[in-house]
């Protein structure tokens, strides 16, 4: 009798128990979705650098621009930064190897006796540098190897174009007063070129050195110049 | 536990009245170094030796001595240690070619200038100096020799640039090197008071170079005479830098082995001043072989004139 009082009440109990319950209905498998991918914002700052893309003249305009910059630095020297922070070695290539090649065709009777070769004015030029820069730093200088380079170098532009007046003076005749002309130019350009060099290089050494550093910078433009005045064609 | 004696703070007498009280004990006096007066630490030495005290400089030498043992501390694989060849200033490097073109008699250009600290900028740039004057002066100098002559074509002699360096900057640093290992060689043999390094001597060597680059400057006047007065008043004074130099170094050595080493020095320090001159500059005044008119009755007649002093024709001998 008991056993069957408990029966009934515990199912009785279950029907109000889950009599909310009756309607919900939960399915086996609820799928998940939605996106992985990082929404892509702004361009990043590698691709700007990248000058893999670009056409070819844009590339070589801008080293160009960047030689013309300097030259015209050199020609009109202010202590701008310019010329020490961004170096590059094209323009005194180029101006080296124009003045070595206007120094040829001054041949001599004998082999022995005549103006540089080629490879001696090469040599002269490169070799000077180096030579200076080293005695630079040596001395204490705070500028870079390069950056020394690269004002020398460029500093010997007014020397080529001292040659190249020097040369066209020469077409129209070889007297004295020609020799004249020659002098006075290629003494100007070889007192800018010295000056504009001096400018540039100067802050870098330490107060108390600075004639010890002029001097040979003095010695190398003073031999470019005797080479470019004694030049005589033949 | 330590009587209350003992903790007490004792006055000691002082050494003089110790001493009378102890006769037998040690005694160790710690002074300040005693400054002996210059004439009587020359009195101690030998008589000979005071020029050697004002050669040596011996004042503050020992100041320069322990400088120079803290200075090239750098491996010599560093930039650092070459650096410290080029520690002076400009007013050291015009006191340095001021010493040596106005030597004072009596003083040695290495103790008086150098002081153990010498550079390798003024021999290097003296040197490349003197090269480009000495092909600048001679070529300019047979210019102005062969001006005005109607065969002359001027041509720059680019060539003997290279000779020039050559022969400079051998004499310059090679025999200072074979020097340097004579002495050494003697040095282990005889105890030579005074020694020099092998960047002393090439100091030395190098400012002593200097008085030429004017002198190479004033050849250009083609005048035999004004020549060769050039270059002894030159050679007089450079080598009177060398031989100041050099004479302490081998006086206590064999007296014929010491004439000989500065004998040496100065024979080569004078076939490097007249092989300069003899290569680079033309002999002035140097005729070139005159037409000969045969006259009428079969005498020659030499066009140029006679009354210069004639030279012989080839350029290299004077």
């Amino acid at each position: 009798m008991g056993a069957g009082l408990y029966f009934f009440l515990s199912k009785a109990l279950k029907t109000v128990q889950f009599a909310g319950l009756a309607d919900v209905s939960i399915s086996e498998d609820i799928p998940v979705e939605g996106e992985i991918t990082v929404p892509v914002g702004s361009h990043s700052p590698e691709d700007d650098f990248s000058t893999l893309d670009e056409p070819v003249k844009d590339t070589i305009m801008r080293d160009l621009k960047a030689v013309g910059k300097k030259f015209v630095h050199v020609m009109y020297p202010k202590k701008s930064s310019a010329l020490l922070r961004d170096w590059d070695l094209w323009g005194p290539l180029v101006l080296c190897v124009s003045l070595a090649l206007m120094l040829q065709g001054g041949a001599a009777d004998s082999k022995d006796d005549g103006g540089p070769q080629f490879a001696e004015v090469f040599v002269i030029i490169w070799f000077g540098a180096v030579v200076i820069t080293l005695n630079s730093k040596l001395l204490g200088g705070t500028i870079s190897f390069f950056q020394s380079l690269c004002v020398l170098g460029y500093c010997v532009l007014p020397l080529t174009v001292a040659m190249l007046v020097c040369r066209l003076v020469l077409l129209a005749g070889a007297g004295t007063v020609s020799f004249i002309i020659r002098l006075i130019v290629v003494v100007a350009m070889f007192a800018w070129s010295t000056l504009a060099s001096t400018a540039f290089l100067a802050d870098s050494q330490p107060p108390n050195r600075k004639a010890l550093v002029v001097y040979p910078i003095f010695l190398f433009y003073f031999v470019i110049s005797w080479m470019i005045l004694t030049f005589t064609p033949q | 536990m330590a009587a209350a004696d003992d903790l007490k703070f004792q006055e000691f007498d002082d050494a003089a009245n110790l001493l009378a009280a102890n006769p037998g004990a040690t005694t160790i006096s710690i002074d300040e170094p005693v400054q002996i007066p210059k004439n009587q630490r020359s009195r101690l030495q030998e008589p000979g030796r005071e020029e050697d005290d004002e050669l040596l400089g011996t004042d503050d030498s020992d100041k320069t001595e322990l400088l120079a043992g803290q200075k090239k501390s750098a491996p010599f694989w560093t930039f650092d240690y070459y650096q410290t060849f080029f520690d002076v200033d400009t007013y050291q490097v015009l006191d340095r070619i001021k010493g040596s073109v106005f030597p004072v008699p009596g003083k040695n250009f290495v103790r008086l200038y150098i002081r153990s600290n010498p550079d390798l900028y003024g021999p290097f740039w003296i040197c490349a100096t003197l090269v480009f004057t000495i092909a600048v002066s001679g070529n300019l100098s047979n210019f102005f020799i062969h001006l005005g002559k109607p065969t002359y074509h001027y041509v720059p002699e680019f060539r003997k640039v290279s000779i020039a360096a050559t022969t400079i900057y051998a004499y310059a640093w090679l025999v200072p090197l074979a020097l340097w290992g004579f002495l050494m060689w003697r040095n282990s043999k005889v105890m030579n008071i005074v020694s020099y390094s092998f960047l002393e001597i090439v100091c030395v060597y190098g400012y002593s170079l200097f008085v030429y680059i004017p002198t190479a400057m004033l050849w250009i006047i083609p005048e035999r005479v004004v020549r060769w007065v050039l270059m002894m008043f030159s050679l007089c004074l450079s080598g009177s830098v060398l031989v100041m130099t050099f004479w302490p170094a081998v006086r206590d050595d064999n007296r014929r082995i010491a004439l000989a080493t500065v004998g040496t020095i100065i024979l080569l320090h004078a076939l490097l001043s007249v092989g300069c001159l003899a290569y680079f500059f033309d002999a002035p005044e140097v005729d070139f072989p005159a037409p000969i008119i045969p006259a009428h009755n079969g005498t020659t007649v030499i066009t140029k004139s006679v009354n210069k002093v004639t030279m012989p024709v080839s350029p290299s001998v004077q």
